[in-house]
């Protein structure tokens, strides 16, 4: 029908004698204005004759023109409306197309709610920036969607210096994060599974390495990160860091054998000793070993006779002999549990990558590798699987890191030495060692509650965030969620922010892979993002920048010689 | 006369349809010179000097002397026009009216969509619009809410059917007709059922 044509109906006759596509560009499209609101529940826009409810979602970014100020703000609801309240018990021809057009937009039009966040600099590229509203624009304000360089404006642009994450909902627009904020404070991702997680994470990460604002360690439990992922939907592998950024990673691996069945090569083969397991890392695995408190506890008794070397060596030897039951008794720890603690750590240490003794400082070395500035994978293999191995190694290892960090920082700050380069940990599965009950003893807890301290950041991945205890999540500055469906899930992921009854409606109706939103401390407001391909098209933005002529032929040579 | 004539006096003279014989500030009568020569229902006609518009709302065709009735007379009639022939002092016992309500009227030029300060003076001639004026007059659609609002009892069915009329004149009548359905959803925004009547009625 083009009686009823969208450039007829504009009624507020603005666009007359204009090019409309150069408004278009400058402001996005006309939606309609300003009927009534309040800063608390946001403004209520009337949209025009000719456009159509349907065109628009929930999330879309609007700019409000108010008579001196310009407000960013998104769509928090859309309804139906009626001049008439009668309307809805009259007959009416539904039929009849002339009829239903000639009211649709003007005694019948659709609504949309409008939540405006942000005061948008008069002229664009204007030296201020964006600022937190703190008012409403007057009656009648036209809106618009959002433009490219409205969102720019509000987000940084890539030519900034900012890392292109994606396309906010229905706009072509890059959509860009500030990497250094990102890295400042703690971050997580959250999701169901098959949601995304590992694709969005690989991208942050190429991200940071990229740009160089931190250093980044990975533990990798299901080894996606290093050299290749899988893309199981469609079947391929894809590139990993080390392929991305060559010599500006280092792949470490527990499981030598599985990436050389993979026909990898990795940089360092990690062997740990016995040596390096305190009783506080029993602690940890107590429930992933099922031990019981008491059993775990024996594990201190046991250092303090045999010392912090030596304790898990001399113990199991003394199982070997079969003198546990002396030893309970010299150790007044019950002689079952201390049965039970022999059992499982006889058997946890029976891992390929467990020695009795190891001289090989792995932590040393990967803070080396940390301090030149490149960027650490450790892959987990097999061994990927094994809850008890993952959270030993990367609680083990981070604990020794954090120490450093920690002893750099502090001499830092007293004038000696210059202050360690940030550092993000990436560890998945975080409910595991980020739950209530043990969240207070991980090293990983203790990262995120005393923020940046000392210069040390988490990157957690996680499909079940009610299961991370409150105070850590609460410290979780940025935070990611693809889609989530578990109500618990949901409200752990949102407390503590602002507005969460808006964002839980956005939250629960995200696309099912791909798409995310993204709130928190990096963001000057929250965002669902269509994540960006990670593929083909996004190694070639890389490539030109990432690898020197040296590099790609040390790649070939890895690959052939 | 006056210039917006345009045409010449001849081609006007053709357009003279009638002449006002009563007259209030909202509606004016004319009398037809020519037996059922009214304008269609809802057709826009003009006074001259002053300029004033008006929507033809009610036609009436009756005997001069009301108490003489008028008669059947075609029972032994083949045709109707042979009772006309047949009886050739009808045309002089009946006469032709039209009610027109006053849509708007021109102010130095200015065509303005509200009541003039005073209405056409009695003998005043009432001229047929011609397209161009029709389509210059309803560029402006004010006079919708004269007439939905003029107290006639039927004002639905004379905006419908003015509405009708004043599409054709336009270069664009779709364009008209969308205009003209957003002005009416304006002032019966709190009467739905009345706006849709009266859709219904332009509807093409
Ligand atoms: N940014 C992306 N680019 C390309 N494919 C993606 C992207 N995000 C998700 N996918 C697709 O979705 C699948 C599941 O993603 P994945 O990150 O493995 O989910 P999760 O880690 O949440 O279980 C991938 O195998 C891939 O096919
Ligand atoms: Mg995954």
């Amino acid at each position: 029908m083009t009686l009823f044509d969208k450039s007829n109906g504009n009624s507020n006759g603005e666009t007359n004698g204009t090019d409309l596509s150069q408004i278009v560009a400058q402001r996005g499209q006309p939606l309609g204005m300003v009927i009534e609101g309040s800063v608390s529940n946001g403004v209520e826009v009337r949209l025009d004759p000719g456009v159509s409810v349907e065109q628009i979602k929930v999330g879309t970014f609007v700019t409000l023109q108010g008579s001196d100020n310009r407000f960013f703000g998104v769509v928090t609801d859309i309804g139906l409306g009626s001049t008439d309240p009668r309307m809805k018990y009259t007959p009416l021809p539904s039929d009849d197309p002339f009829v239903i057009q000639a009211l649709q937009g003007t005694v019948a039009f659709g609504t949309v709610s409008v939540l405006p966040q942000l005061t948008l600099p008069d002229v664009v590229g204007d030296e201020q920036g964006p600022a937190a509203a703190k008012s409403i624009p007057a009656h009648f304000s036209r809106a618009y969607t959002a433009s490219q360089e409205d969102v720019e404006t509000v987000f940084g642009s890539e030519e900034g210096g900012n890392f292109w994450i994606g396309s906010p909902l229905d706009m072509e627009t890059k959509l860009c994060l500030d990497l250094g904020e990102l890295v400042k404070r703690s971050m997580g991702i959250f999701g169901k599974s098959g949601t995304g997680k590992t694709f969005l994470t690989r991208l942050l990460l190429t991200g940071i390495v990229q740009s160089g604002q931190a250093s980044s360690l990975i533990f990798d439990m299901h080894s996606e990160y290093g050299w290749q992922g899988q893309d199981t939907d469609k079947g391929v592998t894809v590139k990993g860091l080390k392929q991305l950024f060559g010599a500006k990673v280092s792949t470490f691996t527990l499981d030598e054998e599985h990436s050389r069945r993979r026909g990898l090569s990795t940089d360092e083969t990690v062997k740990l000793g016995f040596n390096h397991i305190e009783p506080e890392d029993v602690d940890l695995l107590r429930e992933s070993l099922n031990l019981s408190e008491v059993a775990a506890s024996a594990a201190y008794n046991l250092r303090e006779k045999f010392g912090e070397d030596s304790w898990l060596k001399e113990f199991l030897d003394a199982g070997k002999n079969g003198s546990l039951l002396e030893l309970a008794e010299e150790l007044q720890v019950n002689a079952g549990a201390l049965r039970a603690l022999y059992n499982r750590m006889g058997r946890f240490t029976r891992h390929g990558f467990m020695v009795e003794h190891s001289r090989v400082d792995t932590a040393a070395q990967m803070i080396e590798h940390l301090e030149r500035g490149q960027h650490v994978v450790l892959e987990f293999g097999r061994y990927g699987d094994d809850e008890a191995a993952y959270i030993l190694v990367s609680n083990l290892l981070t604990r020794r890191i954090h120490r450093k960090y920690v002893e750099a920082k502090e001499s830092a700050m007293g004038g000696a030495g210059k202050e360690p380069r940030p550092l993000v940990i990436v560890i998945e599965e975080a409910h595991k060692f980020l739950n209530t009950a043990v969240a207070s003893q991980t090293i990983f807890g203790i990262i995120a509650r005393e923020l940046r301290k000392y210069n040390v950041t988490l990157m957690v991945i996680d499909q079940r965030p009610s299961g991370i205890d409150s105070e850590v999540l609460s410290q979780v500055g940025t935070r990611f969620s693809c889609l989530l469906d578990n109500e618990r899930d949901i409200d752990a992921v949102l407390s503590g922010t602002s507005g969460s009854r808006a964002l839980r409606s956005v939250l629960s109706r995200l696309e099912s892979k791909q798409q995310a939103l993204v709130f928190g401390h990096a963001l000057p407001l929250p965002v669902v993002v269509r994540i960006r391909e990670y593929g083909t098209a996004f190694y070639e933005t890389i490539q030109g920048g990432g690898d020197s002529d040296e590099e790609k032929k040390r790649k070939v040579d890895e690959l052939f010689g | 006369m006056s210039t917006t004539s345009g045409n010449g006096s001849g081609q006007l003279m053709e357009r003279r349809v009638g002449e006002v014989v009563e007259s209030t500030s909202t509606s004016f009568v004319a009398q037809c010179y020519q037996l059922e020569g009214a304008p269609a229902l809802g057709g826009l006609v003009r006074t001259d000097s002053p300029d004033i518009y008006g929507v033809v709302g009610t036609v009436t065709t009756e005997p001069l002397d009301s108490a003489r009735p008028v008669l059947a007379r075609g029972e032994d009639a083949d045709s109707e026009e042979d009772v006309i022939r047949d009886n050739p002092q009808l045309a002089r016992l009946l006469t032709s009216r039209f009610e027109v309500y006053i849509a708007g009227h021109i102010e130095d030029g200015i065509t303005r969509q509200y009541l003039p300060p005073r209405p056409p003076r009695v003998h005043s001639f009432v001229y047929a619009c011609n397209p161009e004026e029709i389509a210059g007059f309803t560029s402006q659609l004010d006079l919708l809410r004269l007439l939905l609002n003029s107290g006639a009892s039927h004002a639905d069915e004379i905006v419908g059917a003015c509405i009708r009329q004043a599409a054709s004149s336009h270069d664009q009548p779709n364009y008209f007709l969308a205009q003209a359905c957003r002005t009416l959803s304006v002032e019966l925004a709190a009467d739905v059922a009345r706006l849709n009547a009266i859709l219904r009625r332009i509807s093409p």
